[in-house]
């Protein structure tokens, strides 16, 4: 069954504004997470991923701006005023909350008041590098305390304790020692547990992770995959999860968001994607699970093209066309493909399903 | 950096694009060179530099012809002679016509000072020409002339342009005189750094280990001492009966003796990155050969670093042989470089009687300057992917 | 800390040797050995030298025996009595002269340092946060002015600014009145009215060189992911800049004393001689023009340990400022 409505984002257009022109790295996307859900968002390198995680906490990089769209932050009651519950959750999870009040979070200054407490308190993030995303200079305790005390009134020992707290729930051995650390003394596992305990530290209604687990080996992989999932059932939050990996969307998924260039290409239940894939572009990436051996100079290929994108010349019509097996010749390339809902919550951005 | 497991996808599954990187991937080295030149091209006070700078240096090649008189001609009843300014027309009776001349000398006591001054006397004229016959020189050393750009029509009458020293002599004659100095020290000394920094920075970087330690070990302490004390006593034991060029050339040594420490580390710096840098290993698990991977991607790169930073440490050299001409420890006449044009000024009674004796340091300054942009817009450049 | 306090003291003693060789081949540079230049120079102005001093002397200098005994026994003498050799130009000990003139070059780079820092650290952050406004294009070329101006220049030109528009000498540390005067507060106050003339010149070149480097770290800096995350936490800009950014560049442009120190102090040795600053720069090249070996050794000896000594100072800070410098 569904739970209510986290976050709904509607026509999201985020482009920077570069010298050389403007790179439209999202483009129109339209998703919903659910409150205690787990979103997954998969495709290409530069499909605008990140930038449509970042959009919704405003802190898309300097040339960048939302142009257009609404995000639509639905603000669970519990967080709605002041005060936060200072306890850790019960491990219930189960339910949703209702909630009254609606944000639009497109629609707030990046630099201003409103969203920068609903940052680290309401939606907070985990980032790709766990080293660099940490200052090197700062320890553990410090970086971990810095939200608590932002958002919350606790006295420094209080805000201490929830740390040391956090760090035990993240599953860090001795964690009152580790308070006085700094990151490069840590390995990358325990950096990247660091930083889910200091984003989980104001107990948020979501939480994106912008693939949390490329910088660390498989085991950790695993690892630090898990203990998410046993963290949302102890705080009970939304994940927005963003991977490359298909193996992690079939473990975590409830949902998934397929992107193409800026776009959705498809999306729906975890099951019916991995099942009955619509999108050509879906249909490709799950095919290509089983050539296991295949990847070295494929991989090669793909770190060319990402290091020379090309923003700017974007085809017309279908942004799949020129790579799609299907393509009509006269449509494809005219018309930019319409959401068509398939029931069940499925959309599919493909103009083989107009009629449907 | 990134690790891929076997479940990742690989986007490429639906990429009948492959073929147009595999071209991309030759044109692109090919075309470094061009890139480069691209991004310098955007760099508008680097392109600025570089021709200020291409312009000193033709003024440094043809010194001789440029000026309109020689540094050496010393004439005694024009002490401190102020700069006459150049008029390209002349006032008649049927409107301007095109007539080059400046203003002549009349000769003031000065009251307070009791001593004799120059000031320009508006009735006076004396004829400038283009292409004049004047002092006979010996065009590089190799043949004799005596044709100047610019000069009086009368030998009887010099032209101080930018007025004259305590002796006489033309400040503007000497200043071009200086640039060929000035420029080919920077020039020199860059590359006698250079040679030695290659060689040691080479050698750190080649051997590692030990060697490379003490090598650094002793960049650090060379960088560590103040220069211009330790150029101080160094250019101080030149013993003071050497002729000119010897002095030159000891001189030279003294301040790149000093300078190769950069280089060196810039050198050493290149050699270990280029072993590691990541379009290398592309190119190497391509399966190029090693010595196509060379030539493609580590010479350019090599090179337009090491340009960029050689432009750089010119500047470090001639202000550092400005520096010890200035403090008597340098060049001295019949030699001269800007820095010994400015030994004139070294008092403030000199300076405030005849101003003009610094414009040897405008000349410094927009040398030092045109060289340092140039310099950033090779450095910027030679990154084409950066930024 | 303490263990890299002694590492780092450690490492000091060779460079104070090399410094010590440096030193003792610029005495021996110049042909002749000095006592021969001594007796020459006393027989000039009509004095003789009598034997037993001469022998004194030699004993003393250790002249005549090979060059490495000579090093010794002048290191010897420094170390032991404190005695650096004499200076024939004013017949006295070279200590005598030494140390007024490097205490007052000491206070004068010092304060040149300071300045540097205070006016290039903001300035920095202020081109880096404000990348391509017209302030950071502003200072980006004062920056490269002061850069390619000579600091001897520099002082001339104000020299000559401050004699033709306000009749007025920029020259010296003191009055005329406390020139010779004893030290007082007075004094003291005297010196500080006159150091920033010096303190601006010595200091340009530094400033415009390390607001690039604060410019560029930042630049660096502000790209750097963490800062994201800290946004992410919900923290105002302006506390984020200064808690993460601007102080994790503070440590690179910390580190950069290694190199501004010896410029400062090479620039105060030649502005201090066209300002005629009783430093120890004008009796450096007195001593240099006239070959008194000994006193010009010895102070381009000092003055190289005391930036080596700057130097080791500016590695604790770091030490103290970096956890990752100090738990190395
Ligand atoms: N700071 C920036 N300046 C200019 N363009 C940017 C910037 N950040 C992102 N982009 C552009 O936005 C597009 C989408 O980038 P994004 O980082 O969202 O991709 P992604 O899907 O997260 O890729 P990856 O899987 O590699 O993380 C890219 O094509 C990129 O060129
Ligand atoms: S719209 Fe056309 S080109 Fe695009 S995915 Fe569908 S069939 Fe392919
Ligand atoms: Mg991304």
């Amino acid at each position: 069954m569904d739970t209510p409505v986290l976050i709904e984002i509607k026509n999201l257009k985020t482009h920077f504004f570069l010298d050389e022109g403007t790179v439209q790295a999202v483009n129109g996307v339209d998703f919903t997470i659910h409150q205690h859900k787990t979103l997954c968002v998969v495709g290409e390198s530069g499909c605008g991923k990140s930038v449509t995680a970042r959009s919704i906490l405003q802190i898309v990089d300097q040339p960048g701006r939302i142009v257009e769209g609404e995000i639509l932050y639905h603000r669970p009651d519990r967080l709605s005023g002041v005060g936060l519950s200072e306890e850790l959750p019960s491990p219930n999870g189960a339910g949703g909350s209702s909630s009254t009040e609606i944000i639009d979070l497109a629609a707030l200054d990046p630099r201003g008041r409103q969203i920068r407490e609903i940052r680290g308190q309401d939606i907070s993030m985990i980032f790709q590098e766990p080293m660099t995303s940490l200052s090197p200079i700062h320890t553990v305790g410090n970086q971990i305390t810095e939200a608590i005390k932002l958002h919350t009134d606790m006295l420094d020992d209080e805000a201490d304790e929830h740390a040391i707290e956090l760090l035990r729930r993240v599953g860090i051995p001795r964690p009152a020692e580790r308070l006085e650390t700094y990151p490069f003394e840590l390995s990358g596992g325990m950096r990247q547990r660091v930083m889910i305990a200091m984003a989980l530290s104001c107990n948020p209604a979501l939480l994106i992770a912008d693939e949390p687990t490329t910088a660390v080996d498989v085991t950790t992989q695993a690892q630090i995959l898990e203990l998410l999932e046993e963290l949302q059932d102890d705080f009970g939050m939304a994940i927005m999860l963003i991977t490359h990996d298909l193996g992690v969307v079939a473990e975590m998924a409830d949902d998934v968001v397929v992107m193409y260039l800026g776009q959705v290409a498809e999306r729906g239940d975890v099951e019916s994607i991995f099942h009955d894939p619509k999108h050509p572009y879906t249909q490709a990436l799950l095919k290509s699970i089983p050539k296991l051996g295949v990847s070295r100079t494929m991989q090669r290929l793909d770190s060319i093209r990402g290091m020379v994108p090309d923003p700017y010349n974007r085809p017309t019509g279908c942004m799949f066309g020129p790579r799609c097996d299907h393509f009509m010749p006269g449509r494809c390339d005219a018309i930019n493909p319409p959401a068509i809902q398939l029931g069940d919550g499925r959309e599919v951005h493909c103009l083989l399903y107009e009629d449907e | 950096m990134a690790v891929t497991d076997a479940k990742t996808l690989p986007p490429e599954t639906v990429s009948p694009r492959a073929a147009d990187a595999e071209i991309e991937s030759s044109v692109s080295v090919a075309s470094q060179w061009q890139l480069m030149w691209w991004k310098f091209r955007k760099h508008r006070a680097a392109m600025v530099g570089g021709v200020v700078t291409l312009i000193i240096y033709v003024i440094a090649i043809f010194v001789e012809f440029l000026s309109p008189s020689s540094p050496g001609v010393i004439r005694a009843d024009y002490t401190w002679a102020p700069p006459q300014q150049l008029h390209f027309f002349r006032q008649t009776e049927n409107g301007m016509r095109w007539d080059p001349y400046v203003n002549g000398y009349k000769v003031e006591i000065d009251p307070e000072a009791l001593r004799r001054t120059f000031v320009i006397d508006e009735e006076q004229i004396v004829d400038v020409g283009f292409f004049v016959r004047g002092e006979t020189y010996e065009m590089w050393g190799l043949w004799e002339s005596d044709l100047h750009l610019i000069g009086s029509t009368d030998a009887e009458l010099p032209v101080y342009f930018l007025g004259a020293d305590r002796m006489g002599r033309d400040l503007l004659s000497s200043m071009i005189y200086g640039t060929r100095v000035s420029m080919s020290i920077g020039l020199l000394g860059v590359f006698l750094s250079f040679f030695l920094g290659i060689l040691l920075g080479g050698i750190s970087g080649f051997y590692g280990g030990t060697v490379d330690n003490l090598i650094q070990r002793a960049i650090e302490f060379i960088r560590s001492i103040p220069t211009i004390p330790l150029w101080m006593g160094l250019a101080a034991a030149l013993p003071t009966d050497w002729p000119p060029l010897r002095i030159y050339f000891g001189i030279t040594i003294i301040i790149s003796f000093i300078g190769w420490t950069g280089l060196a580390r810039v050198v050493r710096g290149r050699f270990l990155s280029l072993r590691t840098e990541d379009f290398v290993m592309a190119a190497r698990l391509d399966g190029a050969s090693e010595l196509t991977t060379i030539w493609r991607h580590m010479v350019p790169s090599f090179f337009s670093h090491i340009i960029a930073s050689l432009t750089l440490s010119i500047p470090g050299m001639i202000l550092a042989e400005t520096s010890l001409s200035f403090l008597e420890l340098g060049l001295r006449r019949p030699v001269v470089s800007w820095g010994v044009l400015l030994q004139e000024a070294q008092n403030i009674r000199s300076v405030a009687t005849a101003s003009w004796l610094l414009i040897p340091g405008l000349a410094v300054l927009v040398a030092v300057l045109a060289l340092n942009f140039l310099g950033d817009g090779l450095r910027d450049a030679a990154d084409p992917y950066n930024r | 800390m303490l263990q890299f306090l002694l590492r780092r003291l450690m490492f000091m003693i060779p460079t104070l040797i090399a410094i010590s060789i440096v030193a003792f081949v610029i005495i021996q540079l110049p042909p002749g050995d000095f006592l021969t230049t001594m007796v020459a120079s006393m027989a000039a102005q009509g004095e003789d030298m009598d034997q037993s001093a001469m022998r004194a002397l030699e004993e003393q200098y250790g002249l005549g025996q090979p060059v490495h005994i000579q090093y010794l026994k002048w290191m010897q003498g420094i170390i032991l009595r404190g005695d650096f050799g004499d200076s024939f130009g004013w017949n006295k000990p070279v200590a005598e002269l030494l140390w007024s003139r490097l205490a007052l070059t000491f206070v004068l780079s010092l304060a040149s340092l300071l300045f540097v820092w205070v006016v290039a650290f903001p300035i920095g952050i202020y081109s880096a946060v404000k990348q391509y406004s017209i302030g950071d294009y502003f200072a980006t070329f004062i920056g490269f002015l002061g850069l390619a101006t000579p600091n001897f220049l520099l002082a001339l030109i104000l020299m000559y600014i401050a004699f033709k528009f306000f009749n007025q000498s920029v020259g010296g540390l003191f009055s005329p009145e406390y020139q010779e005067a004893p030290w007082s507060w007075g004094r003291v106050a005297d010196l500080l009215a006159h150091l920033w003339v010096p303190v601006v010149i010595i200091g340009t070149a530094g400033t415009a060189s390390l607001i690039r480097v604060m410019r560029a770290n930042l630049l660096d800096e502000l790209r750097k992911p963490y800062v994201v995350t800290a946004r992410a936490k919900g923290l105002p800009e302006w506390r984020l800049l200064f808690k993460y950014p601007v102080r994790i560049a503070l440590n690179p442009f910390v580190s950069t004393v290694g190199w501004v120190l010896p410029t400062l102090v090479s620039g105060a040795a030649i502005v201090s001689i066209v300002l005629s600053l009783p430093t120890t720069g004008p009796l450096l090249i007195r001593a240099l023009l006239q070959q008194d070996m000994y006193l010009a050794a010895s102070f381009i000896m000092l003055l190289s340990i005391l930036t080596v000594i700057g130097t080791l100072v500016s590695d604790l800070l770091l030490a103290w400022l970096d956890p990752r410098i100090r738990m190395e």
